[in-house]
């Protein structure tokens, strides 16, 4: 399948740029949800710059795949890829976080082209994704739908109803990409409710599942690749183990990263480290 | 609490010809011996509309035959979807189908919609004002199952959803004129059913739904009863009972509670000498009683009493639904016994 984005940039830069999109967002309101951001980049540049088909200056475009980011606090993370994707622009990326913005601190549907679903009370994302897919498949629609969903969002009982409704109804148009960072408000995920062993419950739900470094690209085109080209009248799921803060060493190592504060002066510090990273 | 110590030994209750008294089944018609009747109504008007309306969709969680869907499903199998025992997934799904265009009716019991699905009817639903219908049987009082089965907090529930518009019809008639009339409403519904055999009772006196607007089904001098759901129907069995004491009752039904006909109540309730009733099958917490009051408060007005019939604030028993709505007072006799004792 074509991406809509035929370009000479690589999936590389386009992961870079969500970094640096995100790093300017967190340093207006100097803190939040950055070390996520970070750690999803690659998985969101893969996404927008590899699998998903949409028209950036139509985003609700009939043709176009459906991105549900259930995790609605990750929105920082999202509007960078959208102002990459040219679906934002990069101009308002001082709003974030302001009044009257398009890019509220919680992604909401109403406020921001390009966003599906309001997110934020986590669980529901996967449930509607489910409602999405059947609708897809009611249009005969070819198109798929992406639900971007966290591991604490594993503690959630609805995620389960879902995922056992998407096997029931055979959903082979909807792809679960879960963000594996084992980071949640009160600590490591798996030590919160350990949801380990997590590919053999997606397996044993009915999905067809991966489970890739979601911080490798090439890993990740790959995965998405099998995704989409999967045979099986079955639901996928792509499990993506990520580093929280990923790309800016000295923010890695926060214990607590889950929602970082980061001094004024540290910011320019982690743009100095990421623009001498730059890919080609 | 009425509930008595459980470790308190009982005797079988017999009715007055030798009888034992039974729980009525969950599922039983709230229709009296002697009443006209339809049957699934809902079922049978949506059918109808879905006959000219390809966007129309049906969703349930394993409960089509208790609320009557299963009438849509066998009409239009491949536009009915079966969620399973999950009410969370059945209103994200439903979101989701409307996201698509469709407009998704949604049926459950009133109690697992209101207390377990609430997070996704407002996030995934009201917020983002979706054309999901969410019809949900068992409203207030009407299984004898116990607090599990019975929604007696529904209506205050979401009465505090922005967006959400909220539907008790009185009776079949009721139910075959509304479902088409919020059909052609584009926006989140919850609508309290009625299912199985409903009394058939408005149709006799030249009703029309209109939504959001209350109608007088008939006039009286001495008091105002404003009620809604199945309370009309006892208000109007209830002011026929009242007319050999002389006391010509008013009935005022409501069946849109949100958003709420501000004017008509104002107006009626508003005409001098009449004694204002407000009749629910819901808690007097949070419901039709309270929005009333407030209605009145902020506007004014002052009748010579205001009354209120409804559930208490209680979790309730469990037992004969008959039994119960004696217990409960909103059986008709009961509601007689209250007016007159109000009338003095």
């Amino acid at each position: 399948m074509a991406s809509t984005h035929p370009s000479n940039v690589s999936l590389d830069l386009r992961a870079w740029r969500i970094r640096r999109h995100a790093l300017r967002m967190g340093e207006v309101q100097g803190q939040g949800y950055i070390a996520q951001a970070l750690g999803v980049a690659d998985v969101l540049a893969v996404s927008y710059f590899h699998a998903l088909t949409y028209r950036p200056g139509d985003p609700e475009w009939e043709g176009r795949d459906r991105f549900l980011l259930s995790i609605g606090h990750y929105a920082i993370a999202l509007y960078s890829a959208l102002i990459e994707a040219g679906i934002l622009p990069e101009d308002e990326l001082e709003t974030y976080g302001g009044d009257d913005s398009r890019m509220p601190m919680s992604g909401m549907a109403a406020y921001t082209p390009g966003m599906e679903i309001t997110g934020g009370s986590l669980g529901h994302g996967l449930g509607i994704a489910v409602g999405f897919a059947l609708g897809l498949k009611r249009k005969k629609s070819g198109r798929f739908v992406y639900n971007l969903m966290s591991d604490g969002e594993l503690d959630e009982g609805s995620t389960w109803e879902a995922a056992m409704a998407a096997s029931s109804h055979r959903l082979d148009n909807l792809i679960c990409i879960v963000d594996v960072n084992n980071m949640q408000a009160d600590g490591p995920s798996t030590q919160i409710s350990n949801f380990e062993p997590l590919a053999p419950k997606f397996e044993a739900f009915g999905f067809f599942t991966q489970r890739v470094n979601g911080n490798d690209i090439p890993a990740l085109v790959k995965a998405f690749d099998a995704a989409r080209a999967h045979t099986g009248a079955q639901p996928r799921a792509i499990i993506c183990d990520t580093k929280m803060a990923k790309g800016i060493p000295f923010l890695e190592a926060r214990e607590r990263n889950h929602f970082l504060r980061v001094e004024a002066d540290e910011w320019q510090k982690a743009l100095d480290i990421l623009d001498a990273e730059k890919p080609q | 609490m009425s509930r008595l110590d459980k470790y308190m030994p009982r005797t079988v209750k017999r009715g007055p010809d030798g009888e034992i008294l039974k729980t009525s089944a969950m599922i039983a018609s709230i229709a009296g011996a002697d009443q006209r009747t339809l049957a699934a109504p809902f079922g049978e008007a949506l059918v109808k509309c879905a006959g000219s309306d390809e966007r129309i969709v049906g969703l349930t969680a394993d409960l089509s035959k208790y609320t009557d869907l299963h009438v849509f499903a066998k009409a239009y199998p491949d536009r009915f979807y079966q969620m399973g025992m999950a009410e969370a997934v059945l209103m994200s799904a439903a979101a989701g189908l409307a996201r698509e265009g469709f407009q998704s009716w949604a049926t459950t019991y009133a109690v697992f919609a209101s207390r377990r699905a609430y997070d996704f009817i407002c996030m995934a639903i009201a917020e983002e004002n979706l054309d999901v219908k969410i019809v949900c049987a068992l409203p207030g009082l009407t299984t004898g199952y116990g607090p599990s089965h019975q929604a007696t907090e529904d209506l205050a529930i979401f009465r505090g959803l922005p967006n959400m518009t909220i539907i008790d019809p009185c009776d079949a008639e009721d139910i075959r004129q509304i479902v088409p009339a919020i059909s052609a409403y584009r926006g989140p519904v919850y609508m309290r059913l009625l299912r199985g055999q409903v009394p058939l009772v408005l149709d006799e006196y030249g009703y029309r739904f209109e939504l959001g607007k209350a109608k007088m089904i008939r006039d009286g001098r001495d008091v105002l009863v404003i009620s809604s759901g199945l309370m009309t129907m006892r208000a109007l069995e209830a002011a026929k009972a009242l007319q050999k004491d002389s006391i010509d009752v008013a009935v005022l039904h409501v069946p849109t509670i949100k958003p709420l006909d501000i004017e008509t109540i104002s107006r009626e309730a508003g005409k001098a000498g009449r004694m204002v009733v407000v009749a629910e099958n819901h808690t007097v917490v949070g419901g039709l009683g309270e929005a009333v009051a407030g209605v009145l408060m902020r506007g004014n007005i002052r009748p010579p009493a205001f009354h209120q019939i409804g559930l208490p604030d209680q979790f309730l028993d469990a037992g004969a639904l008959p039994t119960l709505h004696d217990r409960y007072g909103i059986s008709t006799s009961e509601m007689v016994r209250a007016i007159r004792v109000w009338q003095g």
